[in-house]
């Protein structure tokens, strides 16, 4: 089911066989192309998929960016211990809702994806890693796999080519942190969610310490279109550097929130007053987030020039991210949305490194004291004093997603936040562990 | 222990979803399953678990701490969950969120005295676009407003 209407403006790669009736079944999906880029892979090379992939100048739909084709290029041509595909839809950086998508509309997209990556290194078994929140994507990707299976795409031998690949779903069970792609491994082995030492990354040594290619969901689901295009027909749908399209998620103050298939460098304004309708109620944009609270914090000023990709995003000291756009209008309370920024990377921290774990209580604490008007001067500056002190001390990148949005929130935001000091020295309550709305 | 026949195949399923040698990465995805059925991770559960896999209990317990979903006191029927995070924030799920409080007479991860429903404020669900979100049990509800969740509540009230 589609949650929001589809924009004319849209370029619809991904996405174009969703709205059409039973879209996630495999009679609509072979009915319109479904497979066929799979077939066409299987008479390819693993160095020409590889070849095309690199083309398309794909870079992972994660949030990290990193160039797919070269991933997949770092996996060794033989290896005595088998390879594994695994699937990263673990989909909880806040303001993205993107992959859930994909896979509620079209699940064999995503199967046929693997495939082709499987096909690209060697790989006879994948997993697709679900959060425990998204439990009916399970069964949609079961039912998905399961036709695979009866119509001989999936399994031992497949299409009588003498491939063999097995797909398999497996839930989370609630933990951020296990979107990261080592925790995440960790998890699918059956333990606490806590990130390993890399190098070796896990093209050597990922699922069972063997060659793994773990990916987004979003990134599989690219593939198909870039083998049946070609990979630099892909490409040029984006920009150099670049390549093809994005699903955006808008969020926040604007008319027409929604998920949205948008070509690479697509600019801020268009997409904000075209497909999203404009701002909320005709209001001023104060603050814009390019991909998920994890990136730095723009003003609405600074966002409205910028162009969505990789590059226009990093000049502006932020990052394209995962594609989960928020937007705040001038009526937001910069101090509260810091405070619930931080709420949540407090929550999540998984308590291995100090830096993180003590430094996301401490901001936690002082953006309380803050938010409910008892903060001091010192406070602000500790505030961004913390945050800086996090930044690279820590073991995996989530310390960084605390402290870059909280960093950027009091440096261009300050004023408000000492419109906010305490006229009075009170005591206040220790917040830890506590909900955020306190009732 | 044993679980219904619907369970018992699907962990069946489960066990065979991994390699030779690799049964402990069914943990998680066990757990998950035969809490939906048994209502909480109880001791024998636990014990269960690692008797299924064959790992010792403490391996088992060392996972149920971390993960936010495995929970060891039983939750409601339906166990609402109203996400606050910073997309439905800014279309006040902060205010649903006190509204489901007033509504249920209970606050975080607590149960009303019928043991009916309990009350969670989530974290991002993946429902951002379509703010502000809750979840009962596994269903999404999107763009609630106060008056809608006091009818998916109400609905739910009538099912007894
Ligand atoms: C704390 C943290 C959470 C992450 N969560 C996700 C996630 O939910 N989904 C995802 O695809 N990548 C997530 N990532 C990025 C992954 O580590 C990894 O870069 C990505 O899955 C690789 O796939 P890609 O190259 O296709 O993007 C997260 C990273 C960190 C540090
Ligand atoms: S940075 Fe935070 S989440 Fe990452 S390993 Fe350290 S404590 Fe865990
Ligand atoms: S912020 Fe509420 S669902 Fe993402």
């Amino acid at each position: 089911m589609l949650f929001n209407a589809p924009s004319p403006l849209e370029v619809k790669i991904l996405t174009r066989r969703l709205g059409l009736p039973n879209s996630a079944s495999i009679e609509t999906n072979l009915a319109n192309g479904g497979y066929k880029s799979f077939e066409k892979s299987l008479e390819m090379t693993q160095d020409q998929i590889i070849q095309e992939v690199k083309d398309s100048n794909l870079r992972g739909r994660g949030g990290a960016g990193f160039p797919t084709g070269m991933k997949w290029g770092f996996l060794p041509r033989q290896s005595p211990k088998p390879k594994y595909i695994v699937v990263n839809a673990d989909e909880s950086e806040p303001g993205t809702c993107k992959d859930r998508v994909l896979i509620e509309n079209d699940p064999h997209l995503l199967i046929e994806g693997c495939l082709i990556a499987a096909q690209a290194v060697g790989a006879k078994a994948g997993y697709i890693y679900v959060r425990g929140e998204y439990r009916y994507l399970i069964d949609i990707l079961d039912k998905a796999i399961g036709e695979a299976y009866s119509r001989g795409y999936l399994g031992k031998n497949i299409l009588g080519r003498g491939v063999d690949f097995d797909l398999y779903t497996h839930t989370g069970a609630g933990a951020y942190e296990c979107g990261e792609e080592s925790a995440l491994l960790e998890s699918l082995e059956g333990k606490r969610g806590q990130p390993r030492i890399r190098p070796p990354f896990p093209a050597v040594a990922g699922l069972y310490q063997c060659p793994t290619v773990l990916n987004n969901v979003e990134t599989y689901c690219a593939v198909p279109s870039i083998i049946e295009m070609g990979g630099k027909a892909w490409a040029g749908l984006g920009i150099p550097k670049a390549g093809g399209t994005k699903l955006t998620c808008l969020t926040g103050h604007v008319n027409k929130t929604g998920v949205y298939e948008l070509p690479l460098g697509f600019p801020v304004e268009k997409m904000i007053n075209e497909v999203g309708g404009g701002i909320r109620g005709g209001k001023k944009m104060k603050a814009f987030i390019p991909g998920g609270s994890s990136c730095p914090v723009l003003t609405g000023e600074e966002a409205w020039p910028l162009t969505m990709d990789y590059d226009s995003m990093a000049k502006a000291g932020t990052m394209l991210g995962s594609g989960g756009v928020i937007i705040m209008d001038e009526t937001t309370d910069m101090v509260k949305a810091a405070l619930r920024i931080m709420h949540f990377y407090a929550h999540e921290s998984c308590g291995w490194c100090i830096p993180c774990r003590e430094g996301t209580a401490w901001l936690k604490k002082l953006l309380t004291r803050l938010n409910q008007g008892v903060g001091t001067a010192k406070d602000v500056d500790l505030v961004g004093d913390l945050a800086d002190n996090m930044l690279g001390k820590t073991f995996c990148p989530l310390g960084d997603a605390a402290a870059l949005p909280t960093a950027s929130i009091v440096r261009k935001f300050r004023h408000e936040f000492e419109a906010k000091l305490a006229r009075t020295l009170i005591a206040v309550p220790d917040m830890a562990n506590k909900p955020f709305v306190i009732v | 222990m044993t679980f219904s026949p619907e369970l018992e195949a699907k962990l069946e399923k489960l066990m065979n979803s991994y390699p030779p040698g690799r049964k402990k990465s069914a943990l998680i995805p066990m757990l998950m399953f035969t809490q939906d059925e048994v209502g909480s991770i109880t001791p024998e559960l636990v014990e269960e678990v690692a008797r299924r896999i064959g790992i010792p209990t403490v391996q088992v317990d060392e996972v149920v701490t971390y993960y936010s979903m495995l929970h060891r006191k039983p939750m409601g029927k339906h166990h609402v969950q109203v996400c606050t995070n910073i997309s439905c924030l800014l279309w006040d799920g902060d205010e649903l969120y006190e509204h489901a409080c007033k509504k249920l007479g209970i606050g975080h991860k607590e149960v009303t005295a019928d043991g009916e429903f309990s009350l969670e404020e989530v974290e991002c669900m993946g429902a951002c676009s379509w703010a502000p979100a809750i979840q009962v049990n596994y269903d999404f509800h999107h763009h609630v407003t106060k008056e809608k969740l006091d009818e998916i509540i109400d609905s739910l009230k009538k099912l007894r």
